[in-house]
């Protein structure tokens, strides 16, 4: 027994030893890259391409030599959609693992989540997704999409095509509300009015009262909100009840690639406004979507979260090498110089200093009966400047809050 | 009040008490008859789903999808109970265990297997138009469907020898199997005709909703709470929960939009645990005698 015993414990030893040996051979230690994205749950869908661009773009930065020399390693957990494991695994990422940079969240909810928990070190934190806008945050960067870039050209164009009547079928958490804030702001400056706002708890399913309502109210189109898998069961019986209304969103189609996953024409007459969708057909995005596939044959619909995902992966080194440095204070000198930009499949896109949020191409797209995508109208490359214009400015000072239109910062 | 909206609230009535029933009838056989505490409950709905989604793409008819995913599910539902929920008819709080486990690794090989999401099969075509308001035929489709799963537990429970025999099984095992009830049996086939109902329930449902592996656990809550509000009376118990809750999410829902219809229903139902612990059918059962 006492020598079994014995036995073990050199093992053990030995197993250290050799543990010890790999890392001290290494010449630099990796780059440590810590991603935060669901992929199991009801939002699994849309995570899943999310790691998929993540993993893409590490694959593809360590075969052209990494990051300064340095490899990168991607450190990905699987919150499966609940906040509180967010939390859990952002503080696991930080504080144990060291991780260089934090990106993900899927959810308005998970990243307001993940920001406190990050503001607290000197790690930046990238989040990947479009979202309702005005986080003014030092230590976030945001490569998505923003009202100013969504909504300001989504609504009026739908005003003027449809009607001045609007019903808003929105989620019930701070993304469904903040959008529907905006959604009020915007109409109300074209002179359209809100006929009705529905605020749907996540994970309810079944819309017939909802459906209902809207007849009622006779809109001329609807904005929908909703978000997850079972709230999209709306379009499902919706096309059923025969409800054939016009419909907008910020996040339908190019994200949650409805039209991929419902039978034609669940989603007809949708229309959206988006700095990527699978359909775009340029020679930059078709080498990137030749590039993914490649390696992700099965992927169903490579959505803006995917896309914006994997070029975060390319900011971050981009910001690291003209700063040769991985201090969060390093690279927000970089962003300040107003010249931290790289060139995505959709175009050039830069880093905003006063706000760092992303400048985008948008193009408002429309899907017909078959489901095919068509693109309505180019608005070239758009500024994320509303933060700015409002009075945010990171590079002066750190307010580290969310503004919305009717939570402006006060004036000094 | 025009004969539309009159119209529109029975339609909104029959909407809510469908998706309870039919979500909850199995769950009332597995639950509320055998105590089991089934937390796969939503995965044999989703089984039912995804096999008729499957039979559907392969070319069969949807009526016949449907019927088949239902069998499928029910099968599935012999072979859990035969290698798994027999061994907890004496320790339910385990049960509870167990099936959550189960659920948890069908949910997730689903995700490794299947993907994250499966295109739909669309809404069969059809729809009337009462008034100002447009609806679909399907949804009264599925209200019939409702009543007559309620009719045949009826027939099956209440005038069938094996309905006899399972009701005895279920109230003294020990002593239907000393008057001669193959009791194994009869627990192997009320667990069978449980996962059937919530396949039958995932197979109905299927066209109307997106479908991803976890799409069970839209149904769970409005399933295990109709059955502990009915409590153990499949017919005298689930049925009257059904109207009573569906009844009051439905008024909520008009008026005052889905969160409240949710919070309301909720609330209903404490009140309900509070003042009838053993549910409706306590009060009922003991009036019929």
């Amino acid at each position: 027994m006492e020598s079994r015993h014995l036995l073990r414990i050199a093992f053990l030893g030995l197993m250290l030893g050799a543990a010890g040996f790999s890392t001290a051979q290494a010449a630099d230690p990796s780059l440590k890259v810590g991603l935060l994205e669901d992929v199991s749950g009801d939002l699994a869908f849309m995570g899943m391409p999310k790691l998929h661009g993540s993993q893409l773009a590490v694959e593809e930065i360590n075969k052209s030599g990494g990051i300064l020399g340095r490899q990168v390693e991607l450190i990905h957990l699987d919150p499966q959609g609940d906040n509180a494991r967010y939390q859990e695994f952002a503080r696991r990422l930080l504080n144990r693992d060291k991780v260089d940079v934090l990106i993900g969240g899927i959810t308005s909810a998970s990243r307001e989540a993940l920001r406190p928990i990050v503001d607290r070190t000197s790690t930046p934190y990238f989040y990947t997704n479009q979202y309702e806008g005005g986080v003014c945050d030092a230590n976030m960067i945001s490569t998505g999409a923003v009202p100013e870039q969504q909504f300001s050209t989504l609504i009026p164009w739908m005003v003027e095509k449809f009607g001045k009547k609007v019903y808003v079928v929105a989620a019930d958490y701070n993304f469904g509300h903040i959008s529907a804030e905006w959604n009020r702001k915007i109409l109300k400056g074209l002179g359209g009015e809100v006929v009705g706002e529905e605020f749907i708890p996540l994970g309810v399913s079944q819309f017939a009262q909802t459906i209902q309502n809207i007849q009622k109210a006779k809109p001329d189109w609807l904005l929908m909100l909703n978000v997850g898998a079972a709230q999209d069961s709306f379009f499902e019986q919706a096309a059923a009840a025969k409800l054939n209304l016009p419909m907008g969103s910020s996040i339908k189609i190019m994200l949650g690639f409805e039209h991929k996953r419902f039978k034609p024409p669940a989603l007809n007459n949708m229309h959206a406004t988006a700095n990527w969708f699978e359909e775009i057909d340029t020679p930059e995005a078709n080498a990137f979507k030749k590039r993914w596939h490649a390696k992700f044959p099965n992927e169903m619909y490579i959505n803006d979260m995917g896309y914006n995902a994997y070029h975060a992966i390319y900011m971050y080194k981009m910001l690291v090498e003209k700063a040769k440095s991985t201090k969060l204070a390093d690279l927000r000198k970089v962003i300040a110089t107003g010249d931290a930009c790289i060139d995505a499949a959709e175009g050039r896109i830069c880093i905003d200093p006063k706000s760092q949020h992303t400048s985008h191409r948008m193009r408002l797209i429309s899907v017909g009966p078959q489901h095919q995508v068509t693109v309505e109208k180019d608005y070239g490359v758009i500024q994320p400047y509303w933060l700015g214009q409002i009075g945010c400015d990171l590079t002066k000072s750190n307010p580290k809050d969310q503004y919305t239109p009717n939570h402006l910062p006060k004036k000094s | 009040m025009s004969a539309a909206d009159l119209f529109s609230f029975f339609y909104q009535f029959a909407d809510v008490f469908a998706f309870l029933i039919l979500s909850a009838s199995g769950l009332a056989i597995v639950f509320g008859m055998m105590g089991i505490i089934n937390m796969a409950h939503g995965e044999f709905i989703m089984c039912g789903a995804y096999v008729t989604v499957g039979l559907v793409n392969l070319g069969v008819p949807l009526a016949l999808a449907q019927i088949l995913a239902a069998i499928a599910a029910g099968l599935i539902g012999v072979v859990v109970e035969y290698f798994i929920v027999r061994r907890f008819y004496k320790r339910p709080l385990d049960s509870l265990l167990a099936t959550w486990g189960l659920s948890l690794i069908v949910t997730q090989s689903m995700l490794l297997i299947v993907g994250s999401s499966i295109r739909g099969i669309g809404t069969p075509e059809g729809s009337f138009a009462v008034g100002d308001y447009t609806f679909s035929t399907y949804r009264l489709v599925l209200f019939a469907c409702a009543v007559a799963v309620l009719v045949g537990l009826y027939i099956i429970f209440m005038k069938t020898r094996f309905g006899v025999l399972a009701r005895a099984t279920m109230q003294n095992a020990a002593m239907a199997k000393a008057l001669g009830a193959r009791t194994g049996r009869i627990y192997a086939i009320s667990f069978g005709i449980g996962a059937g109902l919530a396949g039958l329930c995932g197979a109905l449902y299927a066209p109307t909703m997106t479908l991803i592996p976890t799409m069970g656990a839209t149904f769970i809550v409005e399933s295990f709470v109709t059955v502990v509000v009915g409590g153990a009376n499949v017919l005298l118990g689930t049925a009257p929960a059904a109207i009573f809750l569906a009844m009051i999410r439905m008024a909520l829902n008009a008026s005052y939009g889905q969160i409240i219809g949710q919070i309301g229903m909720l609330f209903a139902v404490i009140m309900i645990i509070r003042i009838l612990p053993e549910g409706l059918s306590s009060v009922l059962v003991r009036r019929g005698r």
